[in-house]
């Protein structure tokens, strides 16, 4: 569409840049602060430059978490995504077989995180627990909060349980937007099933799905609760994602300095990979 | 008959779906409908004794159902102003070139991708020092921060759809700004609206991070108040499903009324 | 190529239908002659769409058989009919290049890589896109979009017929015309059975050896385009083609000559007696305007479309149309209008009645 140029366009935004500044800038410099300080407490801070971020890059904690954090992302994409895309690919297209599939599916989505860490602490439970108990009885020792890959496999199912839908549901709404013409035409071409998908869903897909792996990976990367409510980042650290480790460290041992030092390259790193996946993504959709 | 076959093929591949996106909130509502003793003492795959015991102390301790209460609260306060803040700022992303426009709108985008985590301290001292802490308004703007710039970027897509023709003709007709923002134009966009304000309850109603240090009496979420399940003799099971299922009841009733437009709205207009 | 055939055939959307008003398909018999090309002819929702679709295979008609050449394809799936299909709007495999869509239909049924390479040069030859094969076929125009879905259409040699569904619909006048006479042509080359769906009598005419005109299900005439236009066998082909369409009058018939509003005008032939819902059907180009003989007319508008003028007037309240050429002057005194009378149709019941 074209637009004019209207340069009092900046009143109708000021409502969000002064909520997003309150919500956002001030905190973060805040934080900025922190970064570059210390303090012996009263509040009495001194600058120590780049101090904060040269003691967290020379220590193992920061680059354990963040290896963690990747293969985690990294593992729940290359099962959601196609997974995600599996499901749209077999769900009904109209009736009242379809509203009742979107009802469930939407269901997770709209849980709060910390049941669903709750459902799956229960449900993994070797005593009280479906999954455990019926894993346990058909002689597979199960023990998601001693053994460290257990506890892998639960959070990565979960996560699983949790978002698949999400993923499901945009390439659905993608799908969805075909005209019936294209299906037609394949018949008629001869295509075969899997010729219809590449060349008809799946280019008719890209754009949502872009969307679906931007988001899971900014919210699969930033995750917190889930893991914490079932294994509290164990056992030991094996399940210590950024997000939780930044916590344990802010809050827990109220390190602010590193804590900050911390959350600004933590930020960075999601920016940057966000960044490079989302100029990657329109560079392949432009090529085709 | 070729068709016949994959439908089979589908309703399976979509069953074994439902299956497993079922069993763990089964097993959860069946445990909130057990006794403690049956929960602990025997396996039991449906209630032998049917109890609601659970779901009654919940619903008759303020100190309970009142977490449920005050979720609401915020919730609804915070999809309030997103929406409302949003819906200028969108429009003005969609119809006009103005001076440092793509980079607001990276910005804006940018803050979606803040970790709540990095900002749980930060914000914790901030509402300390302005005397907001433990007020539902806290939570409502701090979760502000990751709903603005979604309902910015879904609003967006909506109304790019929406010809700039029908602005003109509407000034053209005499109508100002606000008029026919909100008589004509907010008519016309009105799923986006709706498909902002589910997605803006969806991420205030699952968040705790945020909510939780925020809060510690008055306002204080029942996601985090689920922890005091947690007593000197063991876990109160029961009672931590039956507030699990409760927490899931206000998702179910949305996504109910708003059935018909999940597949479209998950494309956020821009399929 | 093929000789297709209905047989009894209708369809009805409704799985239980009542009576024929639920029917978006009557009962109809016809044989498509091999390699002649056909319009279908009809106003939006007379059911065009829904014949081609069941010679298509897209759709299972709710009863009756469909032949290719005697052998009974109603139930076979379109892969097996071996047709092309050009639709509405361009279907183009948008990720790849525009050699890879017309290559497309070979490739999936297995034809040597040589073949695929001659036939698509050959092909891409014929629609004018030889210098863009290796281009995406993303970016490009709805015409050369369109053009493509032609290309694929007509890529194989072997189709039992080739069907275009309103294929112009989305591309510019000027290359209308063009695409048009090349579809023609194409026709004539290789001589496949065409049929042609559109709402453009235009399209039809010039396209077609044979029009099919529908009307509410039914199909009403079959014929060459003269034959449309001198003897349309409905009052609906009368009305729908032509521009302005035939002029209508309410009429009784006594033997040779015909009791219209305002006076009787002479017929051609002498007609028994005709029942029910009596008219006369005449053209606006068999109308002319008299200043002493003829019924009597008042002249409301002149419009001047630049080869010949359409007069728009009323005789006794009912509309009639009058094409006069350019060069005639229409003077105060024109006050009446003559039929040719060899040109007269007589309609019972909106079907023509021939003379006896």
């Amino acid at each position: 569409m074209e637009k004019t140029v209207n340069h009092k366009a900046w009143f109708l935004v000021l409502p969000v840049l002064v909520l997003v500044a309150f919500s956002a800038v001030i905190p973060l410099m805040t934080v900025v602060n922190y970064a570059f300080q210390d303090t012996f407490g009263n509040n009495v801070f001194f600058w120590n430059g780049l101090g904060w971020f040269e003691d967290l890059l020379a220590s193992d904690r920061m680059w354990n978490a963040l290896g963690r954090q990747l293969a985690f992302s990294g593992i729940i994409l290359a099962i959601e995504i196609p997974l995600g895309v599996f499901v749209a690919l077999n769900m009904p297209k109209r009736g009242v077989w379809a509203s009742v599939v979107l009802v469930l599916m939407s269901l997770p989505l709209l849980i709060p995180w910390n049941v669903v860490g709750t459902i799956w602490q229960i449900f993994g439970r070797v005593d009280i627990g479906l999954l455990g108990y019926t894993l346990n009885s058909m002689g597979i020792s199960y023990n998601y909060t001693q053994n460290p890959v257990h506890a892998w496999a639960t959070v990565v199912v979960m996560d699983v349980w949790h978002w698949t839908s999400l993923v499901a549901l945009l390439a659905y709404a993608g799908l969805q937007s075909i005209p019936d013409a294209y299906y037609q035409a394949a018949r008629i071409d001869q295509a075969s099933r899997w010729k219809v998908f590449r060349y008809i869903e799946l280019p008719k897909m890209m754009g949502v799905l872009m969307i679906a792996i931007l988001l899971r990976f900014m919210d699969s990367f930033m995750i917190y609760t889930e893991p914490f409510v079932v294994t509290g980042g164990g056992p030991g650290n094996a399940t210590t994602f950024l997000s939780i480790d930044l916590v344990k460290m802010a809050l827990g041992q109220f390190d602010l300095g590193p804590a900050a030092a911390f959350s600004l390259m933590y930020f960075l790193v999601i920016l940057l990979i966000s960044w490079v996946f989302y100029t990657v993504m329109t560079n392949l959709d432009k090529r085709g | 008959m070729q068709s016949r076959t994959r439908l089979n093929g589908s309703t399976v591949v979509i069953t074994l779906y439902l299956l497993f996106l079922m069993l763990p909130i089964y097993w959860l509502i069946n445990m909130s409908l057990k006794t403690n003793s049956e929960i602990t003492g025997t396996f039991s795959l449906w209630p032998q004794t049917l109890t609601l015991r659970n779901y009654v102390v919940i619903l008759t301790d303020p100190s309970w159902y009142m977490g449920y209460v005050n979720s609401l609260i915020y919730v609804v306060l915070n999809t309030v102003i997103s929406v409302a803040v949003a819906l200028p700022a969108a429009y003005a992303f969609s119809r006009y070139h103005f001076m440092g426009d793509k980079h607001l709108f990276f910005w804006l985008l940018t803050n979606r991708m803040a970790p709540p985590a990095v900002f749980a301290l930060p914000f914790f001292q901030l509402y300390s020092s302005v005397g907001l802490f433990d007020t539902h308004i806290a939570v409502a703007l701090a979760h502000c921060l990751f709903n603005v710039p979604l309902a910015v970027w879904i609003l967006e897509g909506f109304m790019r759809g929406v010809p700039k023709e029908i602005d003109e003709t509407a000034y053209i007709d005499g109508y100002s700004f606000p008029r026919f923002f909100v008589r004509i134009f907010m008519p016309l966009i009105s799923s986006g609206i709706g498909v902002a304000a589910f997605f803006c309850f969806m991420f205030s109603w699952v968040e705790l991070l945020l909510s939780r240090t925020l809060t510690s009496v008055a306002a204080k979420p029942i996601a985090a108040t689920m922890t005091r399940t947690q007593g000197a003799s063991g876990v109160d099971w029961g009672v931590l499903a039956a507030a699990g299922v409760l927490t899931i009841v206000p998702g179910a009733l949305v996504i109910y009324f708003v059935r018909n437009y999940i597949a479209k709205g998950f494309a956020l207009g821009r399929v | 190529m093929a000789k297709i055939t209905l047989e009894n055939l209708a369809h009805s959307y409704s799985p239980a239908p009542k009576g024929p008003e639920d029917y978006a398909l009557k009962e109809l018999n016809h044989d498509w002659q091999d390699g002649a090309a056909y319009a279908l002819l009809g106003s939006s929702g007379c059911g065009k769409s829904t014949l081609l679709n069941i010679i298509s295979g897209l759709l299972i008609p709710s009863q009756g058989r469909i032949l290719f050449d005697g052998v009974d394809v109603t139930r076979a799936p379109t892969a097996e009919r071996n047709i092309a299909q050009v639709f509405q709007f361009p279907v183009v495999y948008d990720t790849m290049t525009v050699r890879d869509n017309l290559a497309f239909p070979l490739r999936n049924r297995g034809r040597p890589e040589a073949y695929v390479a001659e036939r698509v040069a050959e092909i891409a030859a014929m629609i004018g896109m030889e210098h863009m094969l290796d281009r995406k076929a993303r970016g490009l125009t709805a015409d050369a979009k369109q053009k493509i879905s032609l290309g694929r259409g007509m890529v194989r040699k072997d189709v039992n017929a080739l069907l275009f569904d309103e294929p112009l619909t989305v591309i510019d006048p000027h290359m209308k015309w063009e695409l048009r006479t090349q579809l023609k042509k194409l026709h004539h080359d290789f001589g496949h059975t065409m049929i042609y769906v559109t709402h453009d009598q235009t399209e039809a005419l010039t396209f077609a050896d044979k029009v099919v005109v529908m009307y509410d299900g039914r199909v009403v005439q079959i014929g060459t385009p003269e034959e449309l236009f001198d003897r349309p066998e409905h009052t609906f082909v009368g009305y729908f083609i032509g521009s302005p369409g035939m002029n209508l009058l309410p009429a009784k018939i006594d033997g040779a000559q015909a009791l219209v509003p305002g006076g009787t005008t002479p017929l051609a032939g002498t007609y028994g007696a005709v029942q029910g819902n009596v008219q006369i059907g005449v053209r606006p180009e068999h109308v002319r305007l008299s200043a002493h003989e003829g019924l009597p007319v008042t002249i409301r508008r002149i419009e001047d479309v630049g080869r010949h003028r359409i007069i728009r007037a009323d005789l006794m309240g009912h509309d009639l149309n009058i094409i006069a050429p350019e060069d005639m002057g229409v003077g105060a005194d024109m006050t009446r209008a003559v039929f040719d009378p060899s040109r007269i149709n007589v309609y019972a019941d909106d079907w023509r009645v021939a003379a006896a």
